[in-house]
């Protein structure tokens, strides 16, 4: 074992802990860590307690069917998931997406990406002993779901985004809403600044706490929040703009610090940006259909596909293999989880125990969605 | 790139799945080959994924290597680097020591496909239960139970 | 000799029988009534996340639907403590096994909510390889919570009828 090569001096120090999957710090997941007193020497991530097997069930469905439980995984943020995967299928089908629901999808994934950071703020606050913020990002997330279940009918899994289109049209009153909360929120950020960002006790808890090198970022392959905060501008919104994002005016934030900080504060920039963007959408709506008819069963002809988007994680990446039958020959999802996993055991060494969960939960990592 | 691909890799075939999209088609002699050059000298530095593929008809199953870049200007740019194995033995090259980002994705590809990584650190089941004895998932001769 | 005997302890028997239920009468009821009382508003669920409908169970933690309000903690604590087991949705094959340890390590009295179509009966999953096709098989549950996900208002309704239940139980036992 490397372990005791690295410590043979005094490798009976060495303890070996679990960290999961019922523990409060890690929820559906278990790292297993190797401790010398207080700190961790070595760990080791053991996903799979929520692998469902979802790309084997999408042989199965045809390309319609495949729509709701390809949203599952990531129900925090349903539509960006599936936003990648109707970028995927309109390629291959060739379809001329309708522009007003270019900027429905847009307007959808953004206040999606906010509801996903809202609750990664809150459980993070949570882990860094500020209570305050869980009750409020929770309590505030919960305005965002209402625009969303306005415009898309449910409270977390919309199935909104579709090949072809979007799901239904906007109702008029969700213009205004949307307008108003975007207003409302943006003082409220103001205040998640003054009470959470600027305070003392969250500098010290997290300053220098677990950094990745920029360095790191980009030979691990991190996205996302995560690649952002350490100084690597990776966004596929502006890299490789999709749907209507051309229209929009935003930044890509990026902060260089790399710690838990960093990650945490990358977060609240990026719903700033949303934010803009959903601004500008609302105002700027065109008229005219929202989807393409399809039929319950498609054809798609065949073909690959490798298609992305910026989900609230970071890249979300499908690859499908059409053989021109009514089902996907292969349908792989590049999660960005799954993706940010290779950094965990990298940060998670020469730090203190009570680190482990600000740094874990810090790289925005969601077991379901890694799993798949 | 295209050409400086088929310059420097004579026995590899590139096709365009669409605009910025290279696929390179090589084999599992090469591939790392192919890896080091795409990182090094075309600046392909940051690996998206790693999917596997069963073509059962063929008697093949080939791995695609997703790379994208954080090199500016290229960052729309992503190359699927793909290999193609014998069914019945299916070991390629690990590319850890290329991306080092490949390591958990081809642990994946290993137990979902069945596909020897040689070379890997450590190619216990990540997704899967410990105890999986089964066929590898995602083979397609593997049948779901319920279906 | 042993007739008489018999007799002799049949009568003692009846009479401990009356007094038995003159005793229940008078304070086995209430005091089944009074544990009862005592442990429906003090729910404490274990912090076993299965799956994505744990999302919601945050959201009904959250200051918006509060579930402090109907007596049931956020939980946080050793699982030694836990008289409540919410199955937050699908139970794959690798979790199964760590699910009846779970179960099997919390104290009596305790209950268990299956939470979201998933732990009833697979759900969206039914077909696939790695997906338990309900939990009942492994653990007794007490209230169902259909939805994928269930909103977290259904989810308190199933927090509520668990807590009717142990209003009603027949035993000091809480069961
Ligand atoms: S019931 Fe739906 S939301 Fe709940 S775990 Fe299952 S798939 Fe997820």
């Amino acid at each position: 074992m490397t372990l005791e090569a690295e410590y043979s001096p005094d490798a009976d120090r060495i303890m070996s802990v679990s960290l999961g999957p019922q523990h409060p710090g890690a929820g559906h997941f278990r790292i297993k860590l190797w401790l010398d007193g207080d700190y961790v020497v070595r760990s080791e991530p053991d996903a799979g307690y929520v692998h469902r097997g979802e790309e084997k069930m999408s042989e199965y469905r045809n390309y319609i069917q495949n729509v709701p439980h390809l949203e599952r995984p990531v129900i925090l943020d349903s539509s960006n998931i599936l936003f990648a995967y109707a970028l995927g299928v309109d390629e291959l089908m060739n379809n001329k997406v309708p522009q007003r629901a270019q900027y429905l999808r847009v307007i959808m994934s953004e206040a999606n990406r906010i509801i996903s950071h809202m609750y990664f703020l809150a459980i993070q606050g949570l882990f860094l002993g500020h209570t305050t913020m869980i009750t409020w990002c929770m309590g505030d997330r919960d305005f965002w779901i209402d625009l969303a279940e306005r415009i898309g009918g449910a409270r977390v899994t919309f199935a909104y985004i579709i090949p072809g289109g979007v799901r239904n049209d906007i109702p008029p009153s969700a213009i205004e809403k949307g307008l108003n909360t975007c207003d409302w929120f943006d003082k409220r950020m103001d205040e998640y600044e003054k009470i959470f960002f600027r305070n003392p006790m969250v500098h010290q808890r997290s300053d220098g706490i677990g950094v990745l090198s920029r360095e790191d970022a980009i030979a691990y392959g991190a996205t996302g929040t995560v690649a952002r905060a350490s100084g690597v501008s990776v966004d596929v919104r502006k890299d490789e703009p999709y749907s209507a994002y051309e229209d929009f005016e935003f930044k890509t934030p990026v902060m260089t610090q790399g710690d838990v900080y960093a990650r945490a504060y990358v977060a609240l920039l990026d719903m700033r940006e949303s934010v803009k963007i959903i601004r500008q959408a609302l105002k700027k709506l065109p008229q005219g259909p929202v989807r393409l008819k399809l039929g319950p069963q498609p054809r798609v002809p065949a073909g690959e596909v490798y298609s992305r988007t910026e989900a609230a994680r970071g890249e979300m990446s499908y690859y499908i293999i059409s053989d021109g039958s009514p089902r996907p020959y292969r349908l792989k999802i590049g999660v960005p989880s799954a993706k940010n996993l290779r950094v965990l055991p990298l940060l998670l060494r020469n730090v203190h125990v009570a680190d482990i969960p600000p740094i874990y939960w810090g790289l925005n990592y969601w077991p379901v969605e890694a799993d798949r | 790139m295209a050409a400086q691909l088929t310059a420097k890799f004579p026995e590899v075939k590139v096709d365009w799945m669409k605009e910025r999209r290279l696929k390179v088609s090589t084999s599992a002699m090469h591939v790392k080959e192919v890896g080091l050059f795409a990182r090094s000298t075309l600046g392909f530095d940051h690996i998206s994924t790693v999917s596997g593929v069963d073509w059962i008809a063929k008697n093949e199953l080939e791995v695609v290597y997703f790379v994208g870049s954080t090199t500016p200007g290229q960052e729309d740019f992503i190359l699927a680097i793909s290999e193609r194995i014998a069914r019945d033995n299916p070991v390629v090259p690990t590319m850890v020591e290329v991306w080092k980002g490949a390591e958990y994705h081809e642990r994946e590809t290993h137990e979902m496909f069945g596909i020897n990584f040689q070379g890997h650190p450590d190619q216990s089941h990540l997704f899967l239960p410990e105890d999986w004895n089964e066929l590898p998932p995602l083979r397609k001769d593997y049948v779901s139970p319920g279906r | 000799m042993v007739v008489a005997q018999q007799q002799k302890s049949g009568a003692f028997q009846v009479l401990v029988g009356k007094i038995d239920d003159v005793l229940q009468y008078a304070i086995g009821d209430p005091m089944r009534y009074l544990a009862n009382w005592g442990r429906l508003y003090s729910l404490w669920p274990v912090h076993l996340e299965t799956a994505c409908c744990s999302v919601e169970i945050g959201a009904a933690a959250g200051s918006r639907f509060d579930m402090e309000r109907f007596g049931a903690l956020e939980a946080f604590g050793s699982l030694r403590q836990c008289d409540l087991l919410i199955v937050m949705g699908t139970v794959t094959r690798k979790l199964a096994p760590r699910l009846k340890l779970v179960y099997d390590q919390m104290a009596e009295p305790k209950w268990v909510i299956a939470m979201g179509a998933c732990s009833i009966t697979g759900g969206l999953y039914f077909d696939s390889y790695n997906v338990l096709r309900g939990i009942d098989d492994i653990i007794p549950v007490d209230v169902y919570v259909p939805g994928c996900p269930p909103r977290a208002e259904a989810f308190l309704q199933g927090l509520v009828l668990l807590q009717e239940k142990i209003r009603r139980a027949p035993s000091l036992s809480g069961r």
